[in-house]
């Protein structure tokens, strides 16, 4: 038998596969399709300190091989998704990782403040692309110094493991991993989706009402792992793939560039059980390569 | 709910861009109601990338029949798939039209516009065996847009047809249509789907009327399932701010409960 658990140093997961925040809603909604306790683990829709409106439709669409979406975070708040998603989540043997948003530095502590108090909960994700109200909607991920400021204020009181996903959006992207890594981060999950926009030529508009969205499925695949294998080679803390991933061989790909886990995005939509498939596919592929643990690919690019 | 990777295609029509599929779906065909959709992968490959959201128009024992127009590259693909093909599906989804005993005995109008008509058919055979009397209006901008008359025809549903060009039956909006119909009909509940334009007027009469009435409405849709909120509308509840998912609590809506588009504006 192929051992497929990783360990990230701060968590033990029992396989590589997770699933990406705003992808597989609270998690209850894919249990038709889906065994939860399956899954290496799962990431749940981004939470503000409040409910959230998010934004006007139309919210999607579709492109090559993508999806851009504007759905402008909405969500439940802290207090509703505490009372009455985590009752249900709880009894689920796999990692519950709770992406976290914030309007400002000080919202993401809070955030991490009260889940703090909740049971069941293995790890944050910081989701540091949020528009940010008081740096004139300029997200944290955009810079070294805010990405730094955010993970340091929220790893100061944080009593769970924090892992920073960075924003792809950027001209450097090690100098952000770094800056995280420095302010205390346990991990990075790379990356968020990328900056779009698609015109309707008939009506001259942008088919988005935000006019701007974020662009993600397999037409992403390449760009985000050219940076997982870059951010690889500089940081010590693990990294999570995320970006385009559909099959066996995308996280595989992501792993050998030196990813210790994945995440499923926009193929959870085309096929709900595809993160189920791709655990099927790396237990046959290190079976077929003669691999006990897959932690053993990890970073082993061949340059 | 469910997936079904492999409903294996039993029968197909075409007329036009208009397509009918019927493929075997035990399982989905025991669970469906009308107004309640799937959705459809239009191909293996990974353009398109989406499901296609798509309404269960008909029920046969253990398979199901789609009715849909070739608009785009999804709906034209699925329009390619033959008979001994696979349709690969999740469903069936959404909450439909409320079908109570109520109903028993009532004269109900069910309208369609062009593409619309595809839930309708199931719900007028719902209507009729709960012993309701519904009268179908279908519409469609030319003669070619209304090909599924015959069938209700056949099946003696009471039917009134419409063409904007007048190139078959009442020339003029199917809107147009019932409203003049209204002199010498009273139904107790209408039924609507079609482009969005035509729910709303149906929406105005069925005020002013003072008839309750549920539309079948339309979103962009990435999952189809709740869980990535893409779909949304806002609509008129007690907390009016917050924008509501159309493929989890509907796609079928009460009317008072749907803002129009012109109303927002
Ligand atoms: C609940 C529901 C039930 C439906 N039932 C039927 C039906 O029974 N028969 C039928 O012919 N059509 C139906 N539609 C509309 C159908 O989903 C669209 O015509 C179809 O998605 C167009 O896809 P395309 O690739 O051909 O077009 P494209 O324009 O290439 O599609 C691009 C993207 O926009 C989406 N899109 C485009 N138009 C619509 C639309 N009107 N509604 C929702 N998404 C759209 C597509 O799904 C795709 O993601 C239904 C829509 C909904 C929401
Ligand atoms: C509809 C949708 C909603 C998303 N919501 C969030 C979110 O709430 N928080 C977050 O950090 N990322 C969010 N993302 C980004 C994904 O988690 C993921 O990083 C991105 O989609 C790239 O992965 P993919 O190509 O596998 O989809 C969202 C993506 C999509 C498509
Ligand atoms: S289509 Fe995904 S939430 Fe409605």
């Amino acid at each position: 038998m192929t051992d497929l658990s990783v360990d990230l140093g701060f968590l033990r997961l029992k396989n590589p596969v997770l699933t990406a925040s705003g992808t597989f809603g609270y998690g209850v909604e894919f249990t038709p399709f889906v065994d939860l306790n399956k899954l290496g683990g799962f990431v749940v829709k981004g939470l503000y300190f409040h409910p959230r409106l998010g934004n006007p439709p139309p919210r999607l669409v579709e492109t090559a091989s993508g999806l851009i979406n504007a759905i402008g975070l909405q969500g439940i708040g802290v207090k509703r998704f505490s009372e009455e998603i985590l009752p249900r989540l709880k009894n689920y043997e796999t990692a519950l990782i709770v992406n976290v948003c914030g309007e400002d530095d000080e919202e993401y502590a809070a955030v991490v403040e009260y889940l703090d108090k909740q049971d069941g909960i293995a790890a944050y994700e910081l989701n540091i692309s949020c528009p940010n109200t008081k740096r004139d909607g300029r997200c944290p991920a955009l810079s070294p110094e805010t990405t730094y400021a955010v993970v340091d204020l929220v790893k100061k009181t944080s009593v769970r493991p924090i892992i920073t996903k960075l924003s792809p959006n950027v001209t450097d992207i090690v100098e952000i991993a770094l800056a995280a890594q420095e302010g205390g981060s346990d991990g990075i999950a790379l990356a968020n989706t990328y900056l779009a926009m698609a015109v309707d030529v008939e009506k001259r508009s942008p088919k988005l009402a935000n006019v701007f969205g974020g662009l993600s499925g397999p037409a992403i695949k390449p760009l985000t792992l050219r940076m997982v294998f870059q951010v690889a080679q500089k940081v010590q803390i693990p990294i999570i793939g995320i970006g385009g991933i559909v099959s066996g061989n995308d996280a595989l790909e992501y792993m050998i560039a030196g990813a210790s886990a994945i995440e499923v995005g926009t193929a959870n939509f085309v096929d709900p059980e595809t993160t189920t498939k791709i655990i099927q596919d790396l237990e046959i592929h290190c079976r077929k390569a003669g691999i006990q643990s897959i932690e053993q690919i990890i970073g082993t690019l061949k340059v | 709910m469910h997936k079904e990777p492999k409903a294996p295609i039993i029968h197909k029509k075409t007329w036009g861009d208009y397509c009918l599929l019927g493929f075997q779906a035990e399982r989905l065909a025991a669970e469906a109601q009308p107004g309640q959709f799937i959705m459809a992968r239009p191909s293996d490959s990974l353009h398109p990338l989406l499901r296609r959201p798509i309404s269960i128009h008909s029920v046969l024992d253990d398979s199901i029949e789609i009715y849909f127009q070739q608009t785009g590259i999804g709906t034209t693909l699925l329009g390619q798939k033959e008979k001994g093909d696979f349709l690969d599906i999740i469903g069936p989804l959404g909450k439909g039209f409320h079908l109570e005993s109520s109903l028993q005995g009532k004269s109900v109008a069910i309208i369609g516009g062009g593409r619309g008509i595809a839930p309708l058919y199931f719900l007028a055979h719902r209507m009729r065996n709960l012993g309701a009397f519904p009268r179908i209006y279908y519409g469609g901008r030319t003669i070619n847009d209304i090909p599924l008359r015959q069938k209700f025809e056949e099946e003696d549903f009471e039917i009134l047809l419409s063409t904007d060009d007048g190139s078959f039956g009442f020339k003029g909006l199917v809107t147009a249509l019932f409203q003049k119909s209204l002199q010498e009909f009273s139904p107790f509940r209408i039924f609507t789907c079609g482009p969005e334009a035509m729910m709303a007027k149906i929406a105005q009469i069925a005020h002013d009327k003072d008839i309750s009435s549920e539309f079948s409405l339309e979103a962009i849709m990435g999952c189809g399932f709740g869980a990535c909120w893409g779909c949304v509308r806002k609509l008129r509840k007690e907390n009016e701010e917050e924008w509501s998912k159309i493929c989890e609590e509907g796609p079928v809506f009460q009317g008072d409960q749907i803002i129009w588009e012109k109303e927002e504006l």
